[in-house]
């Protein structure tokens, strides 16, 4: 028993793989010691004020600078005209097309950029910036992308009009962008067109924004003597901004430091590169001082990656029980002016055919047409992977048509349809293969947990009564963690990732990570998958991301991809160093590296453990003579990680709503949800995360939309018509978890943070719509505004008494 | 989101304040809590050259009983409203509709005076002033004059108060007691302004309505009273019939404009359905 008590001491004292460890990061900044963009502060620093089109499309006829200049403190106004010297006026995006990095001719949406006004001071950029005098002649708006396609649809971008592909196959018309598909469409319509049973509904995801706290922003600093350029910048990837910039600059990639520093918050927004942060640096060049550019809240909005903005049609064929025959799924795509959407190269649609959920279905085909339109460049994703919300929205909601369709019951179908257990990993009839599931036993769980039976009981005397009940249900299946080489890249750029570790004499460690934490807590969990793989104390495990001086190259975060690509990386160096330190041991206890076995913080020899070398030995040992014949010193691994495969994290969740049909108010009354991200490496920041991710969903289901009106301009754009929800506006969020790991990484973890919020949208709409379902009402679009619910309740005749 | 140059002066009393805003003129802006004239500078769409902060005038501050009036200094801020028990005590009323203005952190700094004189027909201390037939002291240079509620509010921003003039005081006459009351407002989240809301004072004689004061937010050029609603409802039961017409004539005098909260239907059905939960909750409280 004494040496049980002494090994679980031992692993207590690790704090590594499955402890609630605090978070690392909160010391500093719930004392507010963080360092968020604007809180860099240079010597002799000017300020950059963007001026901004009022138009969605018109031409510049001229632009005066005359009147800006003469402003106190205003020492240079930059446009388009200033950029091409230095080639810098138009850019390439993470979507293979070009952007104006400031409008070169003419404006493609509104408050798009023009120029740029440098002062002393972020005041008089700002009078500066009213002073342009800019002569427009508007021309024909085009919104809608449903008429982007038209004959007489106005053209859009004159810059690339005779071309007839922008990096993703041929166009069919100067506002189309690409049509991409998966699956086998002639199997797939050979099956709808002998089906038993088919349904078919229009369904959008709105164009939403991610919003996060901090907006975007950079300080460029030029060095004109060394030729070095400093960029402090909020992006969650760090690396691949690097890479680009020495591709537009000219700059060697060797002479270019991209500084990430704290980031209040990503969510897919600071993943693009966008013209403020390059007419910062041209502008830094130029001058030689350093730039600071800070988005305001309204320009965030309306202007820098937004998400979504997909208009689908689902279909499903099935047999008269239930089981899905064939899945049929398209999308017109809204990517605005520029296609600026980010994907890896072979994946303009993202992973949108990741939409045949957790269900079995043998046939299936998706196609995903993109078009321009009069509005901001983007099509981000929004916590969560590429266009996999929009996926998981498709098939969650669709699951509930056709149980309406066939009155059977919304967990029945599910039951009927899900993967097997057994047949993992399975090959989807789109080509991914989900490598780990337990669809079945999630589902029943989380039913029993919330008395499923007893809510639908309830809710049949609600609806007796002639009040609104509506219990939604999702049993989502994500894709995370871009990506293997073979199928991802940007800009040529494959997705890997990778972790460099370095252990100190005395047994402490840094590891530096190709990521970027938003605020996800990387320097806490990845201290502890390093902590467990080589017995050293997280505590004692410094971790450091975002700069690309000390960082070895890795894509960034996003997308889910820091656990099961960093995550593997750090897992993988560090065991190149327990391989090195078994070495080691060996060779101080003089026995063969076979004799030795690992447990907790230390090698025993085999039936012998008094015989033992902890790794705070071998650590010191590493750095004297002592050592095995030919062994450098050090005890120091790199590892790139190539993923195999995606991970694929899933859940089931299941929220209860009520609906006063005389405002149209929607109170979630519970929030249950279980998720299964594989391994958990710390369970207190995996229930932030869902907590988070919920209340994202949540915001995105019940309010967020960049509305528009005909002539593109923005109806709701600040933070008094974008919904955030506050604590007051938060539901109550019960979460739970089964583990089922990942069977090709290091540690079987699979990625979290995204899951809540692809699989929680589509539980909030299924619910609401479940309110209306003995209605006839088979969807409602989000948002689900008070507004649009009573909408509802008007066409229902219900919203009176 | 950056201002135009301005010049801050914070005079200590309401002479000061108002020699500055006579030395001014229409260069000048009074400040209160700012939670609308600073967002409004922000975006340039207010342009001051001078901003008089009235903040560090110890006159214009402080809640006191006068007798049967309710006399609250203009820069009184709404959680000072919140905590006062002698508001809650005395007329609940506008601590209940102080609780839904905006978010916690704003009713630090907003205050009943500038919520009032702004005029912004989103604003809810004026519908709650008609409800409770409150009256305002605006001085300047040449005197002191008091306004009713009912008179206060021409249109949108538009108000009785001239530019060389200070609103110093709110007073309210304090409801009898037993009045019932309520102020129902639907808004989107914290911090937003109403979709559309509904103030209610009500005295009850047994089952009958014996006198009652309705008064509605944003669904017009500025605070409605609901006038035709309360003479409907006098001499009567508040029964669902009653209920029903009260909300009718409510929404018969909405004019709100379309915005993200919805469109003129909405927004004038959900006038009516304020005014319906508002009268109800009100009767609930009445004494009877």
């Amino acid at each position: 028993m004494a040496a049980s008590t002494d090994m679980l001491e031992r692993e207590a004292t690790l704090q590594g793989l499955g402890t609630s460890r605090l978070r690392k990061e909160d010391a500093r900044f719930i004392r507010g010691k963080g360092t968020y963009i604007d809180d860099i502060k240079l010597p002799g620093m000017l300020f950059g004020a963007m001026v901004r089109s009022p138009y969605a499309h018109a031409r510049i006829k001229s632009i005066n600078k005359d009147k800006a200049l003469a402003v106190p403190g205003v020492v240079a106004v930059l446009v388009a005209d200033d950029l091409k010297p230095v080639k810098l006026d138009w850019m390439p995006t993470l979507g293979s097309d070009v952007q104006a990095v400031l409008a070169d001719e003419k404006v493609c949406f509104q408050l798009q950029e023009v120029a740029m006004v440098i002062a002393t001071d972020r005041y008089a950029a700002s009078d500066g910036a009213d002073m342009v005098e800019v002569d427009y002649e508007e021309l024909p708006v085009l919104v809608d992308p449903h008429k982007a396609m038209d004959a007489d649809a106005p053209i859009i971008r004159e810059d690339i009009a005779d071309k007839d592909e922008v990096g993703h196959g041929k166009r069919t018309h100067p506002n189309h962008i690409f049509t991409w598909e998966a699956g086998d469409k002639d199997a797939t319509d050979s099956v709808f067109a002998n089906a038993e049973v088919t349904v078919k509904e229009e369904i959008l995801n709105p164009r939403v924004h991610p919003c996060p706290m901090e907006t975007c922003g950079c300080v460029a600093s030029f060095d004109k003597v060394t030729g070095q350029l400093t960029v402090y910048i909020t992006s969650q990837a760090p690396h691949l901004v690097r890479t680009v910039v020495a591709m537009l600059s000219g700059i060697p990639e060797s002479k270019i430091r991209i500084i990430g520093g704290d980031i209040g918050g990503g969510f897919g927004n600071k993943v693009p590169i966008y013209p403020g942060y390059v007419v910062a640096i041209v502008a830094s060049i130029v001058t030689g001082v350093p730039i600071k550019w800070i988005e305001s809240r309204i320009d965030n909005i309306s202007t820098t990656g937004f998400a979504r903005d997909y208009h689908g049609i689902g279909e499903l064929a099935a047999d008269k029980d239930g089981r899905i025959k064939a899945l049929r799924f398209t999308a017109l795509a809204d990517h605005g002016a520029f296609n600026s959407h980010v994907s890896a190269t072979k994946l303009p649609a993202g992973l949108f055919s990741i939409c045949t959920g957790s269900y079995d279905i043998p046939t299936a085909y998706c196609r995903v047409d993109a078009v321009y339109t009069n509005k901001a460049p983007g099509g981000v994703a929004y916590r969560c992977s590429l266009r996999v919300t929009e996926a998981v929205y498709l098939i969650e909601r669709m699951m509930d048509v056709l149980a309406q369709k066939l009155s059977i019951d919304k967990a029945e179908i599910r039951r009927r349809n899900f993967v097997n257990a057994d047949k993992f990993p399975y090959s989807t009839s789109l080509g991914w293969t989900l490598d780990s599931g337990d669809y079945h036993t999630a589902l029943e769980k989380v039913l029993q947990a919330v008395d499923y039976e007893g809510l639908r009981k309830e809710q049949a005397e609600k609806r007796a009564k002639g009040e609104l009940m509506g219990i939604g249900l999702c049993t989502f299946t994500e894709i995370v963690g871009a990506g293997p080489t073979k199928v991802c890249d940007i800009l040529g750029i494959g997705l890997f990732d990778s972790c460099d570790i370095r252990v100190n004499p005395t047994g402490s460690a840094i590891a530096r990570l190709g990521t970027m934490s938003q605020g996800q807590g990387h320097a806490t969990t990845y201290a502890q998958i390093i902590a467990t793989e080589l017995g050293l104390s997280s505590e004692e495990i410094q971790i450091e991301e975002g700069d690309t001086d000390k960082a070895p190259y890795g894509a960034g975060t996003w997308g889910s991809r820091s656990t099961p690509v960093a995550g593997a990386a750090a897992a993988m160096a560090a065991r190149k160093i327990r391989a090195k330190a078994q070495a080691i041991a060996a060779h101080l206890l003089e026995v063969g590296e076979g004799d030795l076995e690992w447990e907790i913080d230390r090698f025993n020899v085999k039936g012998n453990p008094a015989q033992s070398k902890t790794m705070k030995e071998i650590a010191l040992a590493a750095h004297t003579g002592d050592l095995p014949d030919g062994m450098e010193q050090g005890l120091d691994a790199t590892e790139y990680y190539d993923p195999p495969n995606m991970t694929f994290p899933f859940g089931a969740y299941v929220c209860v709503v009520d609906i006063d049909r005389f405002t149209g108010e929607t109170k979630v009354r519970r929030f249950y949800a279980l998720d299964d991200c594989g391994t958990r490496i710390n369970p207190m920041i995996i229930e932030g995360q869902i907590h988070g991710g919920l209340t994202e969903a949540f915001a995105v289901a019940f309010g967020q939309a960049i509305p528009f009106d005909e002539n593109g301009n923005h109806l709701g754009n600040s933070l008094m018509d974008y919904f955030l929800p506050t604590a007051v506006e938060t539901p109550h969020w019960e979460t739970d978890h089964t583990v089922t790991p990942s069977p090709h990484h290091p540690i079987g973890a699979k990625g979290v943070a995204e899951s809540p919020h692809v699989g929680g949208i589509p539980c909030f709409s299924n619910a609401v719509v479940d309110a209306f379902a003995h209605l006839g009402v088979t969807h409602m679009d989000m948002p689900h505004t008070a507004f649009r619910v009573w909408q509802q309740c008007k066409a229902l005749g219900i919203n009176t008494r | 989101m950056i201002p135009r140059e301005f010049d801050y002066h914070a005079p200590q009393s309401i002479p000061d304040a108002l020699g500055l805003l006579a030395q001014f003129g229409d260069e000048a802006k009074l400040l209160a809590g700012g939670h609308s004239l600073l967002p409004m500078m922000k975006l340039r769409l207010a342009e001051p050259g001078h901003l008089i902060d009235l903040g560090r005038i110890r006159e214009l501050q402080g809640i006191r009983e006068d007798g049967d009036t309710l006399r609250i200094g203009a820069m009184t801020t709404e959680n000072q409203l919140i905590w006062s028990q002698l508001l809650q005590d005395k007329c609940p009323l506008l601590v209940e509709g102080a609780r839904l203005i905006s978010d916690p952190q704003v009713r630090y700094k907003g205050t009943i005076g500038g919520d009032i004189s702004h005029g912004d027909p989103a604003n809810d201390h004026p519908a709650l002033m008609l409800a409770l037939g409150a009256s305002y002291v605006l001085q300047s240079a040449s005197g002191e004059r008091v306004v009713s509620a009912d008179d206060f509010f021409v249109g949108m921003y538009d108000t009785l108060l001239q530019p060389d003039e200070i609103m110093t005081e709110i007073r309210i006459p304090a409801p009898a007691q037993g009045t019932g009351y309520c102020y129902a407002k639907l808004k989107r989240k914290v911090g937003d302004f109403a979709t559309a809301a509904a103030a209610v004072t009500l005295r009850m004689q047994g089952e009958t309505v014996q006198e009652v004061a309705i008064a509605l937010t944003n669904v017009g050029a500025c605070a409605l009273r609901a006038r035709e609603a309360e003479d409907a409802l006098r001499g009567k039961t508040l029964d669902d019939a009653a209920l029903a017409e009260a909300a009718r004539l409510a929404m018969s005098i909405c004019d709100p404009v379309e915005d993200q909260r919805g469109d003129v239907e909405y927004k004038t059905a959900m006038a009516g359905e304020m005014t319906r939960r508002a009268l109800s909750t009100a009767n609930s409280r009445a004494t009877h």
